[in-house]
């Protein structure tokens, strides 16, 4: 018998408040974006127990597509950063005040 | 609290317990490290925990897909832009900007922890219809073989619809990463190139549609906003 599925869920919760709390005290625009993975991979943690616990494929195919869109998003936000850094040459999300009135 | 725990075979128990410390610990070490490197590297230790949960639960193709992607792909891109953007950078994780804001943090954290694992322990974890998209050991199949069928039957559309959006990332991050037209200095403040761009020396600097727009004389709006996006 294997591990019951709330452990599981206990431990994503656990990685997705870690992500949540980097994202908040955090100040490395590229740390930031790693804490939006950890936190991704939670919710991909949790998707996969889910469709183990109800016997369902479905919770596997969104972790399949949860992983395309976190490449295309790490690659826009990458691109992102490189074009602040370029013109501000710093990733402190602090500095991007460009907008502030 | 270890008694469910205890209903499993060693050999699951053990894997659950070195992958959760793993990844926990992968967890601590991205938000804690100053150096964004060494964050990249916990970041690792942490995918290779979920990977092999994911292995634990059946679930074997996301976890190659797991490794391939995430670590391979994703990882490798984030160490490349640190690279690209300088290592030696380092943030003082002990300052802290705003007053207050990290015992905030920790606080809203921890009830939104507390609370997810209230609900979960009132509401059974798991409640709802089984096997709705298909099962996941139809037939006796592989994981792969369920799996396939069921992206490219059911949820063909949505992945399709992947498809496109890769392609508009790849170009979205191809125009935000490309260089302007020739030599801007880097690192020049927003507000500063307004006013070289009207005298017409430095037309040249500008990129498509810069030229037409200076000619016309009302150079500074036309000339700021197309300066704005392309630098």
């Amino acid at each position: 018998m294997s591990i019951p599925g709330e452990w599981y869920l206990i431990l994503a919760a656990a990685l997705f408040i870690l992500g949540a709390l980097g994202l908040l005290v955090r100040r490395n625009v590229l740390v930031m974006f790693m804490c939006i993975e950890l936190m991704l991979n939670a919710a991909n943690l949790t998707f996969v127990t889910y469709s183990r616990m109800l016997g369902d494929i479905g919770g596997q195919v969104v972790v399949f597509f949860v992983l395309v869109v976190a490449a295309a998003e790490v690659v826009v936000g990458l691109g992102i950063v490189v074009a602040i850094f370029r013109r501000r040459a710093s990733s402190s999300a602090d500095d991007l005040n460009a907008l502030k009135g | 609290m270890s008694a469910p725990m205890l209903a499993a075979t060693v050999p699951d128990s053990l894997t659950f317990a070195i992958s959760a410390a793993v990844i926990l610990a992968g967890a601590l070490g991205v938000i804690t490290s100053r150096n964004a490197v060494h964050a990249a590297l916990s970041l690792v230790m942490t995918l290779f925990g979920v990977a092999v949960l994911f292995i634990e639960q059946q679930a074997s193709f996301l976890a190659a897909v797991q490794i391939i992607v995430y670590a391979g792909a994703i990882v490798v891109l984030f160490l490349f832009v640190i690279m690209f953007l300088g290592v030696d950078r380092r943030e003082n994780v002990a300052e802290e900007p705003l007053r207050g804001q990290r015992p905030l943090a920790v606080l809203l954290v921890a009830v939104a922890m507390g609370g997810v694992i209230a609900l979960g322990v009132s509401a059974h974890w798991a409640t709802g219809a089984h096997a709705v998209a298909g099962s996941t050991t139809a037939g006796h199949h592989s994981n792969v073989y369920v799996l396939g069928k069921a992206v490219f039957t059911t949820y063909l559309f949505a992945f399709e619809a992947t498809a496109a959006l890769l392609v508009i990332a790849v170009v979205g991050a191809v125009v935000l990463a490309k260089r302007p037209r020739s030599g801007e200095s880097r690192g020049e403040e927003p507000a500063g190139p307004e006013e070289p761009a009207v005298d017409g020396s430095s037309a040249d600097d500008e990129g498509p549609g810069g030229p037409p727009a200076l000619v016309g004389g009302g150079a500074s709006v036309t000339g700021a906003a197309d300066h704005g996006g392309a630098g």
